[in-house]
């Protein structure tokens, strides 16, 4: 195939007006700084560093978004898992297993019967398929943002109940991450559990 | 030795006696420290364009670049300036491979082959004045510029070795190219610098220098790169890149070219040749050709900068411009002429960003039907010119 060749003028054949205008466009852009979030809209004309300094920065994660699984509080700050240990028998890959407190266990809330005594969730094992969350009675655990599950070993993997509780902090949180704004109003299982409770009292 | 103010110096800078003695008795341990010196600073010069390679292409494409590695074992980042430290340490620690269908021999020699050239040029080089009661360059040859040409023709050897030795496909054509671009534009290069000592090598001027000047330059020849020096030194336009402005812009292109630069990488072309002649190279091998693109690049600006920018030389009066007295002087002297090196190794980095890569017929082009006539016009357009003063 023969390759038409564009016939180029005598100032383009010395490439200086190119070779000019690169420089004009290599400095625009090796003069361009980190967008702001202020004044993205005002600076949106301009080149900007596109680079994301990850472990500082982070994508932004999407409401309802999958992440790693954790206990959650309830606003009093106490734990909200009651031990029934549904979440361990829906879990596909076995990642969660739950010791029970047998007869005599501590509890740091009112009302409730009982309290894990170990909750372990193996972050290798887990496939971020969210039934736990779902399946929970108490709306104990959810699958948060969190994304970067690291560690040195295996064993640092295996979260325990206390990192999970720290990890998950109050229940506030775990809420308002499935709010989707203008689409549905989250995860209100307990809004509902209160109206029958409520219900019952009455119709005792 | 018309050196003026010897006893001053003298006075100034106390050293044992038995160091003095030394060194007088042996001649040779100057030269010595000399290369040593040379080398200190121009390895982590290599080292630092390299980063600053990495660096400015970062910025150019609206990334960052290596901002992380700072001093080890903290966590100071130093704006990523460490990072020489983890790639050489990474080059040594790599597998070194060699493919079972190489020819060994030649394979093993082309690295070296390819660096050495870059760092012999160096030798030549006036890169500062004076200091102490040395002159700062570490052979004064009369033939200094023919010397330097000769040794960077060399360089391509290295390249065609390797393309040669490897034995596969691309390579070879790597090393082909080589070969055809480091002939044509060495011609070019050569041509431009003959106004340039047309110029310097006229006897005339060197009778009007004061005497410090004359006493550093009695006994070298006109051909002497210091003598190119003096010539420059009087004032900013007495600077060969505005007397012989086509002469410099033809020996910047020809550098580049030289130096396998972009736009005229076409040896190595990434995309064409999947790396060119270093194809076949792993880890401290590879490593060596990269030092000796980097250290080629380090010695054509400090051609550049001593045939055209006024060596080290800064038209800012007697302290920049006349033969270093103390050791202050001459240590300033010495960081302008890094500083001009530095100057040019950002054009060179730069336009590597911002050309994209010649196809072979234009280079060809270039090379031959422009940057031979021009030159050769050049000449005869100095000639005209210098016969018409006289």
């Amino acid at each position: 195939m023969k390759v038409k060749r564009a016939k180029l003028s005598w100032l383009e054949r010395l490439y200086i007006p190119s070779i000019l205008n690169g420089f004009k466009v290599t400095m625009r852009h090796f003069f361009s700084w980190k967008r702001s979030e202020v004044y993205a809209d005002k600076q949106s004309n301009f080149a900007a560093k596109t680079t994301m300094q990850y472990p500082e920065e982070k994508w932004p994660v999407p409401t309802g978004y999958r992440g790693a699984p954790y206990l959650v509080k309830d606003v009093d700050n106490s734990t909200k898992c009651v031990s029934c240990q549904l979440c361990e028998f829906v879990c596909p890959p076995k990642a969660i297993r739950i010791t029970p407190p047998g007869r005599d266990g501590d509890v740091d809330r009112e009302g409730a019967e009982k309290m894990p005594e170990a909750f372990d969730i193996n972050m290798l094992r887990c496939i971020y398929c969210g039934f736990c969350q779902e399946v929970c009675p108490e709306e104990a655990i959810f699958l948060l943002k969190d994304y970067v599950i690291t560690g040195e070993n295996r064993e640092e993997l295996i979260y325990d109940k206390e990192k999970l509780l720290s990890l998950g902090g109050l229940d506030q949180r775990a809420y308002d991450h499935h709010v989707q704004e203008g689409v549905d109003e989250g995860i209100k299982k307990w809004e509902k559990k209160t109206q029958d409770a409520k219900n019952q009292a009455e119709f005792h | 030795m018309g050196w003026p103010r010897r006893s001053r110096c003298r006075r100034k800078v106390v050293m044992p006696e038995f160091i003095t003695e030394l060194l007088t008795n042996h001649p040779w341990l100057i030269v010595a420290i000399k290369v040593l010196g040379v080398f200190a600073v121009v390895m982590p010069m290599v080292a630092y364009s390299v980063v600053a390679e990495r660096r400015i292409s970062a910025f150019i494409q609206d990334r960052v670049g290596p901002n992380r590695v700072g001093i080890p074992f903290t966590n100071i980042k130093l704006l990523g300036l460490g990072q020489p430290l983890a790639d050489g340490l990474k080059s040594f620690l790599k597998e070194d491979f060699t493919p079972g269908h190489v020819k060994r021999i030649y394979y093993w020699m082309a690295p070296a082959v390819s660096m050495t050239p870059s760092f012999i040029v160096f030798a030549v080089i006036p890169f500062g004045s004076m200091l102490g009661m040395q002159k700062m360059v570490i052979a004064d040859l009369n033939v200094g510029i023919l010397f330097t040409f000769g040794i960077v023709s060399l360089g391509v050897y290295g390249i065609v070795l390797a393309g040669y030795s490897a034995n596969s496909k691309y390579p070879f054509l790597g090393g082909i190219r080589s070969s055809a671009q480091m002939i044509s534009y060495e011609i070019a290069m050569g041509m431009s610098v003959v106004p340039v000592f047309m110029l310097a090598a006229d006897p005339a001027w060197r009778d009007e220098l004061t005497p410090a000047w004359k006493a550093y330059l009695e006994g070298t020849g006109l051909l002497n790169l210091s003598s190119v020096v003096a010539y420059q030194s009087d004032s900013l336009f007495s600077w060969l890149i505005f007397k012989q402005p086509i002469a410099f812009w033809i020996f910047l292109i020809s550098i580049f070219a030289e130096t396998n630069r972009l736009p005229f990488d076409l040896p190595e072309s990434e995309t064409e040749l999947v790396s060119g002649y270093n194809t076949e190279y792993s880890s401290m091998r590879f490593a060596l050709f990269f030092m000796g693109e980097y250290a080629a690049m380090i010695a054509g600006s400090a051609l550049m900068v001593v045939l055209f920018c006024g060596g080290w030389t800064l038209p800012f009066g007697e302290y920049f411009n006349t033969p270093a007295q103390g050791l202050v002087q001459g240590i300033v002297h010495i960081l302008v002429f890094i500083g001009k090196i530095a100057v040019f190794l950002g054009l060179m980095i730069w336009v590597r960003w911002m050309l994209p890569r010649f196809r072979y017929d234009q280079l060809m082009n270039i090379g031959w039907k422009r940057f031979l006539p021009v030159s050769l016009a050049n000449i005869i357009l100095t000639a005209i010119v210098l016969w018409a003063v006289a």
